[in-house]
């Protein structure tokens, strides 16, 4: 067991996940940029930590739907990754995906799923290669796994891992986009091993 | 319709009739609500994780099944509702995604859920019903006048139980 608890390791190092966050978050947005072939500008992403009280509406009002891809990783890092996006987004970027005019709203068919899981994939996928250059960790990545549902309820994923080490998230909210802006939310979830592990291959000593 | 009260993750409350009291979103967290029918005190209660003993860090008793059901009915008891007449109903405990293997977030809503009946039968609280497992989020209403647990899905018509 770690000797750190959730809490402890944000105070010390909140600035280090800020700057993993943000360099993950770069290159998910290219990753993303490449496969739509967009010319996308990205905002500096926001890392926040919060109460679970607050989670549930972080993101939007708790009863909205919103897509989640959950993926569990392995290897030197073992815990699990969330991308979240809000319905709209979604549906701007499978229709991108897909050729199909914007404002095509439909609900999301098989095709669009699996559209949208490889969306899910290949940012997540983008995000931890950036995590695995930093640290020069091995972590291999599940497959993708989606949910579209309340938020409240998608979250109750993260929150309850979080849950069983102490009663706050960490949330890292990116913005994205080319005329549209879309906003994209990653909830990193290592489990307390592996943030002494990521800390100590960055050369921070405990 | 009197005041709605809501409940987040990881919190209880209790009301009484004609209040309506409530919780979004419940996904793998399990939604229990208590209600005496005589007094009309309600009280709902939205755990995260079964049991507060394995973990190390419990302070917030209303985050585990076993110490937040307590805690309900006991705050019930000081506004006037007498544990035998008490009734329950639960929701939640789904799987919101279909992780295989023997990842925890595969099991923990079911985990969640006999906890939920198991602490609820040692108060000797009889669960007139229940809605859960599955793949989906659910939003509940208790309503405090008639003891109706209203549940709502997306893309699924309203339930009451």
């Amino acid at each position: 067991m770690s000797e750190y608890t959730l809490s402890d390791v944000n105070d010390m190092y909140f600035d280090v996940l800020k700057e993993i966050g943000n360099i993950g978050a770069g290159n998910a947005t290219t990753a993303m940029a490449n496969m739509l072939n967009l010319k996308i500008n990205m905002e500096v992403p926001r890392v926040e930590l919060l109460d679970f009280k607050e989670l549930g509406s972080a993101i939007c009002p708790e009863d909205q739907t919103i897509v989640g891809i959950y993926l569990e990783v392995s290897q030197d890092i073992s815990g699990s990754m969330m991308f979240l996006i809000t319905m709209d987004s979604a549906h701007y970027l499978v229709n991108r995906l897909m050729g199909r005019d914007p404002s095509y709203h439909e609900e999301f068919d098989e095709m669009d799923l699996s559209a949208m899981k490889e969306i899910g994939n290949i940012i997540a996928g983008s995000y931890l290669n950036a995590l695995s250059s930093m640290t020069n960790l091995v972590i291999s990545p599940s497959v993708p796994y989606i949910a579209i549902d309340m938020a409240a309820a998608i979250l109750s994923v993260p929150a309850i891992q979080f849950g069983q080490y102490g009663d706050n998230a960490l949330l890292i909210t990116t913005e994205f986009g080319d005329d549209v802006m879309i906003e994209g939310y990653f909830i990193l979830l290592p489990e307390l091993e592996s943030y002494d592990k990521i800390l100590k291959s960055l050369g921070i000593c405990l | 319709m009197g005041e709605v009260v809501k409940v987040g993750m990881a919190d209880l409350n209790i009301c009484k009739a004609p209040d309506v009291i409530i919780t979004l979103g419940l996904g793998s967290c399990i939604g229990i609500a208590v209600y005496d029918p005589t007094s009309k005190v309600g009280g709902l209660a939205h755990i995260m994780l079964p049991d507060s003993t394995k973990m190390k860090n419990n302070a917030n008793i209303a985050k585990f099944a076993d110490t937040g059901i307590v805690e309900l009915v006991r705050r019930m008891e000081e506004a006037g509702a007498v544990r035998h007449r008490m009734v329950a109903k639960i929701a939640g405990g789904a799987k919101m995604f279909e992780v295989s293997g023997k990842s925890d977030v595969g099991s923990i809503g079911e985990k969640n859920a006999i906890a939920a009946r198991e602490t609820l039968q040692q108060l000797g609280i009889p669960l007139l019903a229940e809605d859960t497992g599955l793949n989906y989020g659910r939003t509940v209403e208790l309503h405090c006048d008639n003891g109706d647990f209203l549940i709502k899905s997306v893309g699924k018509p309203e339930k009451i139980i």
